[in-house]
């Protein structure tokens, strides 16, 4: 019988072993390729079994390091971190074979690099999963930041080098100013780094200093790529697509916005953000960047900068659904994480298979490919049906709850916001599909996908309509995050 | 036998460099004249190890030199506060000693090492002189001691570069007029109170508020000292110094040679001027608070625009001090505790970027400028890599040494409600994070001309003791914490 410590430990850890196996196998390339999704199995294993034991409400608490007084690196489960730590460990395992058959279709150089830094990346993201204090998030939250940089600037030419700047000026500089000294600010004011469920704040901080620790928090956590901190998000599409779809579409941002998440409910608590008033503001904020970033979508034509723009926004909705700070809402917000995670991965498989199918990166270049790569685009077709929410895929449960939540919250306007970008959002991501499959072909190019890519592609596309019949585990884990069990 | 040892340890740390420093010139072999000075810098370290572990008992050591009781007689006192530059400075050099075995033969001639290592290990003599010395004209002497021979280490640099000798004779003509101004202070205080011991001092003054002539003396005595620390503005000597200095020195002198100073003017402050206290306040307040954030953004922003690597982290270590000095104005004892473990990290921190740039710099037989690092990062792994965590650890990132640093400061400076001082620091720190950036991007990214280089393990080895201390002190650092703890309640305990 395995503990539930060490499932948090084979969890945590089975990426870094990954990591480090990684550069002294390179010679043997077919066992290297094989680390990936193996260590995403056993990586993933261990986040089911912890996401069982959430479920029965055991209380985990797993002290790693003691730095000094007062200050250690901890784990502990939450039902959102259990959510979190299964999407990215479970989606690791395919986009880990997805990114072998990109490699080598595309025949990159430095690929052993590339997956040292990869699985770091995954480290990372599962240790703020489960991080048991605001310091251990912050630590791993910067680890995430860097060990994604030599991904970003894979290419190691000028434009990645321009990107690489501004991606870590933005993520680094809003972290460093903002993020740490709100993160002290609750430690001075509370007396510790603890978060728990109901909040910490109540009672501790003047009330009118509340919005601005909040903002602090905000433009600090610039993962969670909120106007104006959004530009690194589509420079970071220099990368090459397996990073782009799982770390700029899940694992990276999806931090972000389960910091953001975890910092209002367990920080702030929902109450003391309902009863303040606190969070106001960046309800308005959240719904513009919302609006304004399907808007800016529509008219790229660059596939990758277009789903892009689409995350920021669906990103938006989580940090929304956070603001509304009623219980609903913020079930919906820690569902959306998991429903645009699993839609959103399969866009950006697609988004790569063509790059490495047939060097298509504009969208108005893939008239006609439909018959010539129909699987491929009947993926892109559901994962977009669920971004949308169009039942009976993953996407309408977020939708539905977060529309109730908006409803419970006073905020009617809200639900028109929500009208709206489903609207936009269909627009900008039904083009795709159309394109391919009505319109004529311009010249004859023949489209070969390799099976590796393929298969994760078609996989994570049958997850969303697979999570729209399974959603229950995840829809009582989210209730215990708000207190109803 | 060991109990005469113990006795004698607080005069034991001085002597051991100082008197072997006489006996390496004598030496002409360059391989045995680096033995002799590894095992004395050994030996100090040794002793300073001993004295930490007496300390952790008796908490407060008093001996009187040549049994000459005190306030007469010189005394030499090492406390917990103490301790912590005396560890810093003997472990420094013992690793700047070994790392030296290399590189000195490289720019020095041979026939000048053996003369080289004997200023060396006088220069550590005077350093650590200062530190443990309990009398304020004693003081002034191995504050002398220490210059002179540091402006001799750096002349030393003139048969690479002949600019050295200007940076040596700015160095000699700043370095002189600080320590008389110092020696000026020590005159008046004399003149009003009779003594010259500092704990005789402290208790002295406390019934000669708003003296004329004690304010005028501690303004000079802190000035002098503000010279020698490189506070902003009277840093001008040090980017030179560094810069142009053999590169072995830049290192040693990088690490040590300003905490040293920084530890006495914290000394003068909240301990030997204790009984003054609107004077203190109004200086902490008035004077070195704005100087030290202007200290954060000038040496940044000069870093910033630097292309010489050596002058660049000059630069950024006036910044350094800065944070230092910062955390002692703000005056609570969370904030001087955070003001000591800077003054600790800061020492292997840059330590470990002069090690790392003047391995890199002995590689491509050139001089360190950003234009020269182009694609050293793919040629030279081991070390790139080591740079690249010594600076993840200047620009405070989780899990250095150097975010141990940062996040005390915040916290003392958020406890006493200054949060915008706390956002001041960290917009420094993140533009920080801008040159060493530059730095690393050049390594990384362009491409350099086809160079094979073997790295050897006689360089890196101390390159990777160092960054390993980095990362260990981020991991694990109750050592360093407690003892900034109990250093602070030990100063401000003084005071009230």
């Amino acid at each position: 019988m395995i503990t539930i410590e060490n499932f948090i430990l084979i969890t945590i850890l089975s990426p870094l072993i990954v990591c480090v196996l990684t550069p002294f196998i390179s010679n043997g390339i077919i066992l290297r390729d094989f680390l990936g999704p193996i260590g995403g199995i056993i990586s993933s294993w261990g986040a089911f079994n912890i996401m069982s034991s959430a479920l029965n409400n055991q209380n985990i608490n797993l002290e790693i390091v003691n730095i000094a007084e007062g200050i250690s690196i901890g784990f502990e489960i939450t039902p959102l971190g259990a959510i979190f730590g299964l999407v990215a460990s479970f989606l690791w395992i395919f986009a880990a074979i997805y990114s072998v058959g990109y490699m080598k279709g595309n025949k990159e150089k430095n690929q052993t690099r590339f997956y040292a830094f990869y699985a770091i990346a995954v480290h990372a993201a599962l240790c703020i999963a489960y991080a048991g204090d605001l310091l251990t998030l912050f630590i791993f939250y910067e680890v995430l930041t860097f060990s994604t940089y030599p991904l970003v600037t894979h290419k190691q030419n000028e434009m990645a080098q321009k990107a690489g700047r501004l991606y870590m000026s933005i993520l680094v500089g809003s972290s460093v100013i903002l993020l740490l000294p709100a993160i002290v600010w609750v430690w001075v004011a509370t007396g510790s780094l603890e978060m728990s469920q109901n909040g910490v704040l109540d009672g501790k901080i003047d009330v009118a200093y509340a919005p601005l620790l909040l903002a602090m928090f905000v433009f600090g956590i610039g993962k969670a790529a909120l106007m104006p901190i959004h530009k690194w998000l589509p420079a970071a599409m220099v990368a090459p697509t397996p990073v782009s779809a799982l770390l700029h579409a899940v694992a990276v941002v999806k931090a972000g916005v389960f910091t953001m998440l975890i910092i209002l409910t367990n920080v702030f608590g929902i109450d003391f953000l309902a009863k303040t008033g606190a969070s106001e503001w960046l309800i308005w904020l959240a719904s513009f960047t919302l609006l304004a970033t399907s808007i800016i979508a529509i008219f790229k034509d660059d596939l990758k900068a277009r789903l892009a723009y689409s995350t920021i926004s669906q990103l938006s909705y989580i940090t929304l659904g956070g603001a509304l700070a009623t219980s609903m809402a913020t079930q919906g917000a820690a569902l959306h994480i998991i429903t645009h995670a699993a839609g959103k991965i399969t866009l950006f498989f697609v988004a790569g298979a063509l790059y490495v199918g047939a060097k298509i990166t504009k969208i108005s270049d893939l008239n006609g490919y439909g018959k010539s790569a129909s699987l491929i685009f009947l993926a892109f077709f559901i994962g977009s049906l669920s971004i949308i929410g169009v039942p009976p895929m993953a996407g309408s449960w977020s939708k539905f709850f977060l529309m109730l939540g908006a409803a419970d919250s006073g905020y009617e306007v809200v639900i028109g916001i929500f009208c709206v970008s489903t609207i936009l959002n269909a627009f900008y991501l039904m083009e795709i599909p159309a394109r391919a499959f009505f319109f004529k072909k311009e010249r004859e190019v023949s489209v070969k996908i390799p099976k590796l890519i393929l298969i994760p592609t078609l996989i994570t596309s049958f997850l969303t309509i697979l999570l729209f019949f399974c959603i229950e585990p995840f829809q009582n884990l989210t209730s215990m995050m708000v207190g109803k069990i | 036998m060991i109990d005469i040892l113990i006795k004698n340890l607080p005069i034991l740390v001085v002597l051991c460099p100082l008197i072997t420093s006489l006996f390496v010139v004598l030496i002409p072999n360059i391989f045995f004249s680096w033995v002799l000075t590894t095992l004395s810098t050994f030996l100090t370290f040794l002793f300073s190890i001993l004295l930490y572990q007496e300390i952790q008992i008796k908490s407060h050591i008093s001996y009187a030199l040549g049994k000459w009781m005190p306030p007469i007689g010189i005394e030499y006192i090492i406390d917990r506060v103490a301790i912590i530059p005396i560890i810093i400075i003997s472990g420094i050099s013992f690793f700047a000693t070994i790392f030296a075995y290399k590189i000195m033969p490289e720019e020095i001639e041979k026939k000048s090492i053996s003369k080289v290592y004997s200023l060396w290990l006088l220069a550590i003599a005077g350093l650590l002189g200062l530190v443990t010395t309990g009398d304020t004209f004693n003081l002034f002497v191995f504050l002398e001691i220490s210059s002179l021979a540091s402006v001799a280490l750096v002349a030393m640099g003139a048969q690479k570069d002949k600019q050295a000798l200007v940076a040596a004779y700015n160095y000699l003509i700043i370095g002189a007029v600080g320590a008389t101004l110092y020696v000026i202070g020590v005159g008046l205080l004399y003149g009003i109170t009779g003594t010259l011991n500092m704990e005789d001092l402290t208790n002295r003054i406390s019934d000669l508020n708003n003296n004329k002539a004690l304010i005028a003396g501690f303004g000079f005595m802190i000035i002098g000292i503000m010279v020698k620390a490189a506070v902003f503005p009277l840093h001008i000597w040090l980017p030179r110094a560094y810069a142009y200095a053999p590169s072995a020195v830049s290192v040693l002198l990088a690490a040590t040679a300003t905490k040293a100073s920084l530890y006495i003017l914290a000394r003068i402050l909240f301990s030997v001027f204790e009984n003054s206290e609107d004077l203190i306040n109004n200086t902490l307040l008035y004077v070195i608070l704005p100087l030290s954030i202007i200290a954060m953004f000038a040496g940044t922003i000069m870093a910033i625009y630097e292309k010489d690597i050596k002058r660049l982290l000059a630069h950024s270590s006036v910044a350094q001090i800065g944070y230092i000095t910062l955390a002692f104005a703000i005056g609570t004892k969370a904030s001087i505790a955070a003001g000591f473990i800077h003054m600790f990290n800061h020492a292997i921190i840059k330590g470990g970027l002069f090690i790392a740039i003047t391995s890199l710099g002995f590689f491509i037989q050139k001089r360190v400028t950003i234009n020269n690092l182009s694609g050293l990062g793919r040629a030279m792994p081991i070390t790139f890599f080591c740079f690249v965590l010594c600076s993840l650890s200047l620009a405070g990132l989780p899990l250095t040494a150097g975010f141990i640093s940062k996040l005390y400061l915040i916290k003392a400076t958020i406890s006493s409600d200054a949060i915008w001082i706390a956002i001041l620091i960290l917009i420094s720190s993140a533009l920080s994070v801008v040159y060493l950036w530059k730095m690393i991007e050049v390594m990384w990214i362009r491409e350099g001309k086809k160079i094979l280089i073997k790295e050897k393990p006689t360089i890196y080895i101390s390159l990777i003791i160092i960054t390993f201390f980095n990362i260990y002190f981020g991991l694990d650092a109750s050592l360093v914490v407690n003892g900034s703890f109990e250093a602070a309640e030990k100063l401000i305990g003084d005071l009230k």
